[in-house]
């Protein structure tokens, strides 16, 4: 049972991407504070989203012709590898580089194509995606927000909610009811691309636990969309939006979430001189299962490159990824206090509580682990 | 094409040298000539030795499959350390003893020791061949187990000495016992799914029910786990590097506790009887776990190489030690 996936390397010509993204995320984070690196694919600056557009770091996997790079899996890996090690702050083109390129690629029109791929290789347009609305979480095919057809393209209403860079992002591509009722389910669901400054859409921050608004309240008042809004066809978003959740499952950012609080722990840990023993081993059980979760996401890319579609593989990472990514603050805290007379500096102290905070959302994000599991439950032949 | 051929024929050779009546008795106290001879006469135990010295050449990362497969049919003798220990001396010029061969930690508990007659052993820094008697062997007496530990009252005979040093050896033992639990693993995995399809309660499979899904879906994750971590392993090469080899046995040790847990937990009282063949796959994780260094053991090596040296960040440490 899935006994397809074997360690793979990364190829040299990708490899040699590695130094100058290296240097520029160096220059990039030297800035910032821990707790803001620790934000992850979550932290967000425009300016360095331009500037990698500019420096050719975004749509490496895109065609030549739509101004991506003609590349292939592996150099986004290390690209987006080098980005997180280090919390350089990506939010406002992750959406765009990493799902709506490759939507628009695989689905869109030429037209479509030609219009948004190479603004969001240069960096200039960010987008967001509209799944999850009031009513409609998990249970994505309950999606009420509806447009209606006119003889000059769309009228929408409706809602979406929790949505990530709606604040920022220019674009939003969503899932939306162009027929039927919700009881037909997935049936008339639809992807389409709003410009979120359309007359009749407010976006209204949504403030998280950390203080934070990465994600948004976004409202649809007669937005009335143009005939070519549409992304690929009529009635089949549900299986072009499924398709885009796979593989926003296996990437490395599934796993990387918490190495800015555990390179922040070994920092302290040097400082004040605790390098063997139980912290070793906390380090060490850190260290290892990254490689191995590390071998297991470029195993995905291996068969992604090789054009297959593993996406049954890609929910089991996706978990196995995101406790990884949890159990990190909740063992560094353990750790922590169990040596209270140790001194810990307000940098340190900030990241873990963010990080502990933060965390519950690594594996609701993209799917919850309840629904993963099903996922692979139906892979192993048991639904 | 052709690997695949190798392990269609090896897993052949296995069923046929030892189908589970022969297991089972061996596990209690018969010998182990029968299926020895077989798979000797195989060739398959000359898999990692060098074409020039008269193997296959096949390197750890392309016998993976077959190792871990050997945990999956639950060979009753420590073949794949032969197979390492005939590398492993045969690189050296060393003509390999006949028999099955363990690589050896003073006073460490060995799964089938009782069935070696010789030993690569590391002891006071340096790793030797030894021939093994009764007076160094200890038998743990357990249930259904030949495992044994080799006690030195004093020197042993050594019968030649090697160049690697004892990291190595312990590295390369615990790369094999990792893919052994990743083979046991597996096919515990198939097994349980396959009984909850059938089991009937509640007048549905049981499988069919949410909570045995979710439970399910983490043991598959587990045995994806713990085979990645078993190629890693292998994939550094022979003898493997001891990185590489931490972060394998670490993940695939701590994977049993859950890979066994929920097993028995979906197999109910069944799996707790003899008659039924879940256990010999249990008992053996849980020997495996401890064998050749636990999970705690490597970690702690791990990290201690990882907080005294240099490396800017954690992931910079796995890129300059992991194999991939």
């Amino acid at each position: 049972m899935f006994d397809t996936l074997n360690p793979c390397t990364i190829p040299p010509e990708d490899e040699a991407l590695r130094p100058h993204i290296r240097a520029l995320a160096a220059e990039t984070v030297a800035r910032l504070p821990a707790e803001t690196r620790a934000r992850s694919w979550s932290g967000l600056d425009i300016e360095f989203s331009h500037r990698l557009g500019r420096e050719g770091f975004l749509g490496l996997t895109l065609p030549k012709e739509y101004g991506g790079a003609g590349r292939g899996p592996f150099a986004r890996f290390v690209v987006v590898e080098e980005l997180l090690a280090v919390g350089a702050p990506v939010a406002a083109h992750w959406i765009a580089d990493r799902q709506s390129a490759p939507l628009i690629l695989n689905y869109g029109t030429e037209a479509q194509r030609k219009l948004f791929l190479p603004k969001i290789a240069s960096g200039e347009i960010f987008f967001c995606i509209g799944m999850s609305e009031p009513n409609s979480g998990s249970d994505l095919a309950s999606v009420r927000t509806r447009a209606e057809k006119i003889s000059t393209g769309w009228v929408l209403n409706g809602q979406k909610i929790w949505t990530t860079n709606a604040l920022h992002a220019d674009y939003m591509i969503a899932l939306i009811r162009t027929s039927g009722t919700v009881n037909e389910r997935q049936a008339g669901l639809s992807q389409l691309l709003v410009p979120l400054k359309a007359k009749g859409v407010t976006v209204r921050p949504i403030t998280d636990l950390t203080g934070a608004s990465e994600f948004a309240e976004v409202f649809f008042d007669n937005v009335k969309l143009d005939e070519d809004a549409l992304v690929g066809k009529e009635g089949q978003g549900w299986d072009q939006a499924t398709a885009e959740l796979a593989f926003e499952r296996s990437g490395p950012e599934r796993i990387y979430s918490s190495l800015v609080l555990i390179d922040t722990w070994v920092q302290h840990l040097r400082r004040v001189g605790r390098i063997i023993g139980p912290a070793a081993q906390l380090a060490g059980e850190f260290t290892g299962k990254l490689m191995v979760l590390r071998a297991m996401s470029l195993a995905v890319t291996g068969q992604l490159a090789a054009g297959e579609s593993p996406v049954i593989e890609a929910s089991l990472i996706k978990d196995l990824g995101t406790s990884y990514e949890q159990e990190v603050p909740a063992l560094i805290a353990e750790d922590i206090g169990s040596h209270p007379d140790e001194e810990v500096s307000v940098e340190f102290y900030r990241t873990l509580n963010f990080m502990s905070r933060i965390a519950p959302s690594f594996s609701l994000r993209g799917g919850t682990r309840e629904i993963l599991r099903g996922i692979i439950a139906r892979g192993l032949g048991l639904r | 094409m052709v690997e695949n051929d190798l392990l269609t024929n090896f897993i052949k050779m296995l069923e046929c040298a030892a189908p589970l009546e022969v297991i089972r008795k061996i596990e209690n106290d018969d010998d182990i000539d029968y299926s020895w001879n077989i798979f000797d006469s195989s060739g398959f135990l000359d898999i990692l030795v060098a074409e020039k010295a008269g193997g296959a050449g096949l390197s750890l990362a392309a016998a993976a499959p077959l190792i871990e497969e050997l945990g999956a049919q639950l060979f009753p003798a420590p073949a794949a350390q032969t197979m390492m220990a005939r590398a492993l001396l045969t690189r050296e010029g060393i003509e390999p003893p006949s028999g099955p061969i363990l690589l050896a930690g003073y006073n460490a508990v060995i799964p089938f020791a009782e069935l070696a007659g010789h030993a690569l052993v590391a002891w006071q820094d340096k790793v030797n061949l030894i021939k093994i008697n009764t007076t160094i062997l200890r038998p743990m007496g357990l249930y259904g187990s030949r495992s044994a530990k080799l006690e030195f009252a004093s020197a042993p005979e050594v019968l030649v000495s090697l160049l690697i040093t004892p990291e190595t050896l312990r590295a390369s033992a615990a790369v094999l016992r990792a893919a052994e639990i990743a083979g046991m693993a597996g096919a515990v995995l198939r097994m349980t799914v396959a009984y909850a399809n059938e089991r009937i309660q509640f007048g549905k499979p049981i499988g069919k029910q949410q909570a045995i899904q979710q439970q399910l879906a983490i043991l598959a994750e587990q045995a994806l786990l713990a085979r990645m971590a078993a190629r890693l392993g292998c994939a550094a090469g022979l003898p493997p590097t001891t990185e590489a080899a931490a972060a394998a046995k670490l993940v695939a040790s701590a994977s049993v506790p859950l890979v066994t847990n929920i097993a028995h937990a979906v197999h109910g009282a069944i799996g707790i009887s003899e008659e039924y063949n879940l256990q010999l796959f249990t008992r053996r994780l849980y020997e495996a776990r401890l064998a050749d260094g636990a999970d705690g053991y490597w970690a702690t090596l791990l990290g201690a190489r990882h907080l005294a040296g240099g490396a800017a960040t954690s992931l910079d440490f796995v890129r300059a030690t992991s194999p991939v």
